[in-house]
């Protein structure tokens, strides 16, 4: 169903695990609206998970990329400057943390995790749009991933929820920077999606049952959900929109109680 | 065999790409049939939405055989 409006657009998807990712949602979407994609992974694990999903959506240009280390991000834009001579769009999908540290309290949250998680999942966004800039000389589009525990706090998502609200801050910073060379920069909030990134966080079940509950849509999103929306954010659709935060989370972040009609529950 | 432990070695066949006859119950996922460690979280997962069941972190750990998992998802569905 090749709508065109991607169509001639170059796009760099980086974070993609496995078909129930986020940014595979996001990466079809695309790729059905006539998008060309490429794609980064981190490590052998990833790469050959990643290889034959890039093959699915008739890419090959999939290259290797560790967002903590510098070279390395400057690595995967030369080795994309000589595929492409521009680029168009970019999805940055990754986050970490040690998942010791995604249940308990907040308060314990050791310096060597809180600096790890920040760069992973904060700085990276900064140093890819660093490098991207250059390559993005027609403007552009970026997209990152976040939630609402940035916002409010949310179980267990700890020291993830205050990386995350730094990565929505950012997200004004650059949008702010690079405005001016028409690059757009904005966050999609998420619903929570049982992913691979999500099987680190404590009671994930109870969570999606509660948003399921309480969203005024009372359901939980999809990535297909989810990728609709970044297409529009990605594409032309969204040409008057940057530094936005989007929610495409059934609505539940306009709640403010316990629907009356969800049902009681408890951990089990 | 049972329907669970025929469902579960459907769904590690499916994933991790194995030959049937290999998926011996004192199989073990990583050493026996090439899991990595990812695959590992991904079976889990895949168990989960199958059977409609949660399996905490510290259950998950101890399953690493495909015996472990039939019996660890008989228990508890």
């Amino acid at each position: 169903m090749s709508n065109g409006l991607m169509a001639g657009k170059r796009g760099l998807i980086m974070g993609l695990a496995n078909d129930k990712s986020i940014a595979w949602g996001i990466a079809k979407a695309c790729a059905d609206a006539g998008a060309e994609l490429a794609f980064s992974y981190q490590g052998e694990a990833l790469k050959k998970r990643v290889g034959p999903l890039a093959e699915q959506l008739g890419s090959d240009i999939v290259l290797p990329c560790d967002v903590s280390e510098g070279e390395s991000i400057d690595a995967l834009f030369s080795a994309l400057g000589e595929k492409w001579d521009n680029l168009d769009f970019i999805v940055h999908a990754i986050g970490f943390s040690d998942k010791s540290e995604l249940r308990g309290r907040y308060v314990d949250t050791s310096k060597d995790n809180f600096t790890m998680t920040m760069d992973i999942s904060v700085y990276s966004f900064t140093a890819v749009m660093q490098r991207a800039e250059k390559m993005m000389k027609n403007g552009g589009s970026a997209v990152t991933l976040t939630y609402y525990g940035a916002e409010r706090i949310m179980p267990h998502y700890n020291v993830m929820g205050v990386a995350k609200a730094a990565l929505e801050a950012s997200v004004r910073y650059l949008a702010e920077d690079l405005g001016k060379d028409n690059i757009r920069v904005n966050a999609i909030s998420a619903g929570p999606i049982k992913t691979l990134a999500a099987s680190g966080i404590g009671d994930f079940r109870y969570i999606m049952k509660w948003n399921e509950y309480n969203s005024p849509l009372r359901r939980n999103v999809t990535i297909q959900d989810v990728g609709k929306s970044a297409l529009y954010l990605l594409s032309d659709l969204g040409s008057g929109v940057t530094g936005e935060t989007h929610h495409v989370d059934a609505g539940y972040h306009v709640v403010g109680m316990k629907a009356v009609d969800a049902p009681d529950m408890s951990k089990t | 065999m049972s329907d669970i432990a025929d469902r579960v070695k459907k769904i590690v066949v499916e994933h991790l790409s194995v030959e049937e006859e290999k998926v011996a119950d004192n199989a073990s996922f990583i050493d026996d049939l090439g899991a990595d460690s990812l695959d590992t979280v991904e079976l889990v997962m895949a168990f989960e939405e199958e059977f409609g069941i949660e399996i905490p972190d510290d259950a998950a750990e101890t399953i690493q055989t495909f015996g472990d998992a039939v019996k660890f998802i008989t228990e508890a569905s």
